[in-house]
């Protein structure tokens, strides 16, 4: 069966820096894969790559089988390719409401897209401040408010970039499970740093160091890898 | 009040005013003063084009005045040549939309960032100021209509009612139709920026990279803004051509580019009526300068922008909202606190025994007034 998603010997240069390097990653129709790895192990890069916002040096990504690696930016986003960047990035001069609704309307008619954009909203629990502009809400309900934008054009694969950073132990609660609900739906791939809260998602992680994929597992058996302690936990192994 | 401003009720708020004064000036006006009316308002239309793009579209274009100057030219020329004024109207509009559309195309399709832009922009419109500078001499024309070089086209034909060209407009119908002009346009744009692709056409200028990660191509949507901001322009530009029936090349020029930018500044970006009112406060302050030896106006107006940039960034009509804002907040806090320390009415207090049956509301207002008695 053709994978949802991917890549082929993907490699980024920033001039001298190897950022991404012969990344081999592949995922199926509406599964979940978390991606960890130490700050500058390239994970932000490898889902830029994905979304067309950086050009690869060399390698493939391959969407649905087909070649996406040199689309123009905004052509990710119209096959079903929707992100959370790792900074929530919204339209901070529109309100909720606004913001999601662009995402629902560019697919749907204004009847659809006014269903859809009050059907996220209580998805993600912020029908409450649907008017209120996205610039004055704090950083965790820009968070959801983000993911509600991605999850309002239904598309068949979502990246979100660390989705529990900056978040309380409720919230970080609450997002786990809202991930848990789109996965129903739809396929994710989510970059984190928190391990407890893999734990509550994920069945399968990647590990990328210094832009490769140096393993891919159960979280467990990630966990307890000896080299990834060592690399990404800044443990000894034992 | 940010909310009010993107109402309705304000669109019909200024509609309102807009027709009262198209239909209330010509009665109180000398000629002469309705002729200034008239070239506040084609200058209006001009600040409005302005504040469509760089206010709503995010594009700060430093070349205003090169679509202004094309629409003014496109018409004298094809005027003087065709004799009815009904298409050289329609081509002074199509034309500077067609120039803007190829501009905006290699810009906006070239990714070039928003310094280059303003560049470009600026270089294109004194390229047209020098070029058309350098028509002089009677080898320059086009048709029957000679360009004239720094000394402009004089003797322009004023618009007809369409199809009778020995029907021109007096000033009186040119007030009205450059009036209505710019009452068009400011409802057909309150139009498009309630629609989805102006709210498209403000989310790219909010955050470009997000509305380019929802799949929109932000390139079109920058492209149409630009476009449609030239055709504006146009439109003013041929409306000038028509007031003084005279066009030259001194609305090319960087001065004139320049103080499109200050009206826009001094009326406030993000609203329309913000430009209309800049345009008419400076335009104003320019003419009342002209008319004393003791201050040079290019320097009032230097100043004038320093201490809008400085101190009231937002311009005279976002801020002029904040304060009415500010001050029916106060009201509302007020009026809320007055109503809670007031002391609730005192009540006779009534007890109810279990009724076997509802009591009726008659009984229990029978009973209230006995107690009360």
């Amino acid at each position: 069966m053709t994978p949802l998603i991917e890549t082929r010997n993907l490699n980024v240069r920033f001039g001298g820096v190897h950022a991404t390097r012969d990344v081999n990653f592949t995922l199926a129709e509406a599964e979940l894969r978390c991606v960890i790895g130490p700050n500058g192990a390239g994970k932000s890069t490898f889902f830029k790559l994905l979304t067309g916002q950086v050009k690869p040096t060399s390698g493939q990504i391959l969407f649905r089988g087909k070649d996406i690696s040199n689309m123009q930016p905004h052509e990710p986003g119209r096959l079903g390719i929707g992100i959370k960047t790792q900074v929530p990035s919204l339209f901070n001069g529109l309100s909720v409401w606004e913001n999601v609704w662009l995402s629902a309307r560019r697919i749907n008619s204004t009847t659809q897209a006014n269903r859809i954009t009050g059907e996220t909203l209580e998805r993600v629990g912020m029908e409450a401040h649907r008017k209120t502009l996205a610039g004055l809400l704090s950083h965790g309900m820009r968070q959801w408010v983000e993911i509600g934008v991605v999850i309002a054009a239904d598309p068949p694969l979502i990246l979100l970039d660390e989705p529990a950073a900056g978040m309380s132990d409720a919230e970080v609660d609450r997002t786990a499970e809202l991930i848990l609900e789109i996965n129903r739906q739809h396929a994710l791939v989510v970059v984190e740093h928190d391990m407890n809260f893999i734990r509550m998602i994920a069945k399968k992680v990647t590990v990328l160091h210094q832009g490769a994929v140096i393993k891919e597992d159960t979280p467990d058996r990630i966990m307890s890898d000896p080299m990834i302690q060592q690399i990404y936990l800044g443990k000894k192994p034992h | 009040m940010n909310r009010f401003a993107q109402s309705w009720v304000s669109a019909a708020l200024v509609l309102a005013i807009g027709i009262a004064l198209m239909f209330g000036l010509p009665g109180v006006m000398d000629e002469y003063t309705l002729m200034q009316g008239t070239i506040y308002a084609i200058m209006a239309i001009l600040g409005v084009s302005l504040g469509f793009i760089w206010g709503f579209g995010g594009i700060l274009c430093f070349g205003q005045a090169a679509f202004f100057g094309l629409g003014s030219y496109t018409y004298a020329v094809a005027v003087v040549n065709m004799g009815d004024s009904t298409v050289p109207f329609m081509l002074a509009i199509a034309v500077p939309a067609l120039f803007a559309s190829i501009l905006g195309y290699l810009i906006f399709f070239g990714r070039l960032s928003d310094v280059y832009m303003g560049v470009i922009t600026l270089t294109v419109t004194l390229i047209l100021f020098n070029l058309i500078n350098s028509t002089a001499g009677p080898e320059w024309k086009i048709g029957n209509a000679p360009l004239g070089g720094f000394n402009g086209i004089p003797g322009i034909p004023t618009l007809n009612f369409p199809g009778q060209v020995d029907k021109a407009l007096s000033p009186g119908d040119l007030f009205y139709l450059t009036m209505s002009c710019l009452l068009v346009t400011y409802l057909g744009l309150r139009c498009l920026i309630s629609s989805k692709i102006g709210r498209v056409i403000i989310a790219v200028k909010e955050n470009e990279q997000r509305i380019l990660l929802l799949g929109y191509d932000a390139r079109l949507y920058k492209l149409f803004s630009f476009t449609l901001g030239g055709a504006i322009a146009g439109l003013a530009g041929c409306l000038f051509a028509n007031w003084g029936a005279f066009t030259s090349p001194t609305i090319f020029s960087l001065a004139q580019s320049a103080q499109i930018i200050i009206w826009v500044i001094v009326g406030g970006l993000g609203t329309f009526v913000g430009p209309v009112v800049g345009c008419v406060a400076i335009q104003w302050l320019t003419t009342q300068i002209g008319t004393q030896q003791t201050f040079n106006s290019n320097l009032v107006l230097g100043a004038i922008l320093v201490v809008f940039v400085l101190l009231v960034p937002r311009g005279v009509v976002p801020s002029l909202g904040l304060v009415l804002e500010w001050i029916w907040n106060k009201l509302k806090t007020k009026a809320m606190a007055e109503n809670a320390a007031c002391p609730q009415p005192l009540l006779p207090e009534v007890k109810f025994t279990a009724p076997s049956q509802t009591p009726s509301t008659a009984n229990a207002i029978s009973i209230t007034k006995e107690q009360a008695a």
